[in-house]
């Protein structure tokens, strides 16, 4: 996955522009936000809100494309701090009554440390071995969930219902059209955030790792902290949209973050482009809506239906949608 | 006292599972360099196979060795069609070809053979025995298990194919220009991974009964069994393994209940990662980056 070092510093691509090619980006940044915008105005309720989770599982993905896309760490346990996000709202919510607002940032700071108590362990395992661990992560993440002696807190298999907040002020928005205003403004910010961390020396310094650990080590990088740290990072975003989650779907229960959800998670990831920031967006819409459409090509097996795709992803598109669009001008001209 | 020990045996009888599907592990990521997460899932598809053979009159020994045949050739198949296309690809691409696998073969197994649990017929005698310490099922199984044990070492401790497979692994390029066919050795390993988890799925479905999600457990415990012994010690997996089905055992019993089983596995990865991560046998690597 070295693709990304195939994109000239800004200085340097400005020379070879091919003219009718460059698009100025404030135009680019207005059409992008009037369609953000646009499913307020048109959208039904029910697919306001599953436009709502595309956005919410973009963040999540976005979160775990930082560790493995990005810093080359193979997570398979994401599903854990979305779990651990979303029970973290669900309770300062339903037990605490704190206002929602609150919740976020409480569920970002606490992912954040619990992210940084697995990867400081993590740093001993690479590759298929990391990958297997946090795998038993996600799977260990329901029964943990239901134990007893936490049961006060977490509503034990019932779970805990919680209800979506009003819109303040007075605007003339129901609830669907405000919590997809507070999910789309959310994504927006946390994705202009890690496009600017990926483009910065950190950023750099976690894609060196991922890509030659010894010589980003020999060039006095802290590998070992810098991992961690990304873990961390990863694990705050993720968890950020758990909490969203909470907030969306109304309820919170340990069937809800089966190890399932941390595969589907990276299966957003692959589909969406590894190491892309705008990748995750397709992700994040891929397995919102293409899980209904398998069950439409076959009704008895839809997961055999998205194993394949993931495959052929894999295969015929290793870059993804993201790689896909970085692909399509340079197809298009040799036309 | 009898209770205690009991729940010893019982675990030394799951632990023999664990164990075979960890030396598995260790075994073929020797052979291969890959840990093939969807080898739960097609044990489980073979034991499937296994059931039907025998519900069609088969008798159950014949229908074993065909299902391990089977499964042998359904493993070679999977290397050759799919992991061969990607061999050169990185880490990330492998898991994600082993996480689409893990999903279409739990569907498929879902879709051919449906989701109600199936009780599963054992071929020992199934009573109580030695005074009701051990049933005849849990000493049929564990010595089938050591006997599968037994045979993979001295496969590839004294036969020249064994060799050949772990020359491939360690060094593919001199292996090629000595006349090892290493395409060829892979896909062996990933058949002879097959295979043996087909063994382990049969010995264990009439203990734990048949559906589709059976060894999602079996593979992070058997995981954590390798790490425990040695992620690169054949033997200390398998010491490793029954440890951890005795672990397992006590653990559920005496002291978190069976609702966090499994996290017991995580539990046992962490501390084995944090306190000694070359495991209780393996070799401590000082550095590789």
């Amino acid at each position: 996955m070295a693709s990304q070092f195939s994109e000239a510093p800004p200085s340097l691509r400005s020379g070879v522009v091919r003219p009718g090619f460059r698009v100025d980006p404030r135009l680019l940044w207005a059409i992008g936000i009037a369609l953000l915008l646009l499913p307020l105005f048109t959208a039904e309720s029910y697919r306001l809100f599953q436009l709502t989770l595309a956005a919410i599982y973009a963040i999540a993905i976005l979160g775990l494309n930082l560790v493995t896309g990005y810093n080359g760490q193979i997570s398979l346990g994401h599903g854990a701090f979305y779990a651990v996000g979303a029970y973290v709202a669900a309770i300062m919510l339903d037990k605490l009554s704190l206002p929602w607002w609150s919740t976020l940032p409480a569920a970002a700071v606490i992912c954040g440390i619990v992210g940084w108590g697995i990867g400081r362990p993590a740093l001993r395992l690479g590759g298929l071995y990391l990958a297997l661990t946090t795998f038993s992560l996600a799977v260990a993440v329901p029964q943990i969930l239901k134990y007893k002696g936490i049961e006060d807190w977490t509503g034990g298999v019932q779970g805990v219902l919680v209800t979506k907040p009003d819109a303040p002020f007075g605007l003339p928005l129901d609830v669907d059209q405000f919590l997809y205003l507070v999910t789309v403004g959310i994504a927006l910010g946390v994705f202009v955030l890690a496009r600017n961390l990926m483009a910065s020396r950190i950023g750099r310094a976690m894609m060196a790792i991922r890509d030659h650990a010894l010589a980003a080590e020999a060039m006095g990088m802290d590998i070992a902290n810098l991992k961690t740290a990304t873990f961390a990072v990863s694990a705050m975003i993720t968890g950020l949209a758990g909490a969203l989650s909470a907030i969306a779907v109304e309820f919170v229960s340990p069937d809800s973050f089966q190890a399932t959800l941390s595969i589907t998670l990276f299966v957003g990831m692959v589909v969406g482009g590894v190491a892309s920031i705008i990748g995750p967006i397709f992700g994040g819409l891929f397995v919102v809506f293409v899980p209904n459409l398998a069950e439409e090509i076959s009704k008895s097996a839809p997961g055999v239906i998205y194993g394949c795709i993931l495959i052929a992803f894999l295969f015929v598109l290793p870059g993804g949608v993201a790689g896909l669009l970085r692909r399509l001008p340079a197809l298009l001209r040799r036309r | 006292m009898n209770g205690f020990l009991h729940q010893v045996i019982a675990g030394i009888a799951t632990g023999g599972i664990y164990a075979s599907v960890a030396l598995a592990l260790v075994m073929i990521y020797q052979a291969t360099h890959h840990v093939n997460f969807a080898q739960g899932e097609m044990a489980t598809f073979s034991t499937y196979i296994a059931l039907t053979l025998v519900n069609a009159g088969w008798p159950f020994w014949l229908a074993f060795l065909a299902t391990v045949a089977i499964s042998f050739c359904l493993g070679v198949m999977i290397e050759r069609v799919l992991m061969r296309p990607v061999a050169n690809a990185s880490v990330l691409t492998h898991v994600g070809v082993f996480i689409g696998l893990v999903l279409v073969v739990s569907n498929l197994t879902g879709w051919v053979f449906d989701y109600t649990v199936k009780p599963f017929p054992t071929p020992f005698h199934d009573g109580p025995l030695l005074g009701g310490l051990i049933s005849g099922h849990e000493l049929g199984s564990t010595a089938v298990t050591l006997v599968v044990l037994g045979l993979v070492f001295l496969f590839f401790r004294y036969t020249r194919l064994g060799l050949a497979m772990r020359a491939a692994a360690y060094n593919p390029a001199s292996a090629r220009l000595v006349g090892v066919r290493v395409g060829w050795m892979l896909a062996l390993g990933w058949g002879l991974a097959a295979a043996i988890g087909a063994i382990a799925g049969i010995m264990v479905a009439p203990v734990v009964f048949l559906e589709p999600n059976m060894m999602l457990g079996i593979l992070l415990y058997a995981f954590a069994g390798a790490l425990l012994g040695g992620i690169d010690n054949p033997g200390g997996a398998v010491i490793g393994g029954f440890a951890v089905g005795v672990i397992e055992n006590l653990g559920g019993t005496y002291i978190v209940g069976t609702e966090l089983k499994l996290t017991l596995a995580l539990v046992i990865i962490i501390g084995v990662l944090l306190v000694r991560p070359a495991g209780l046998f393996g070799r401590v690597v000082l550095s590789r980056v």
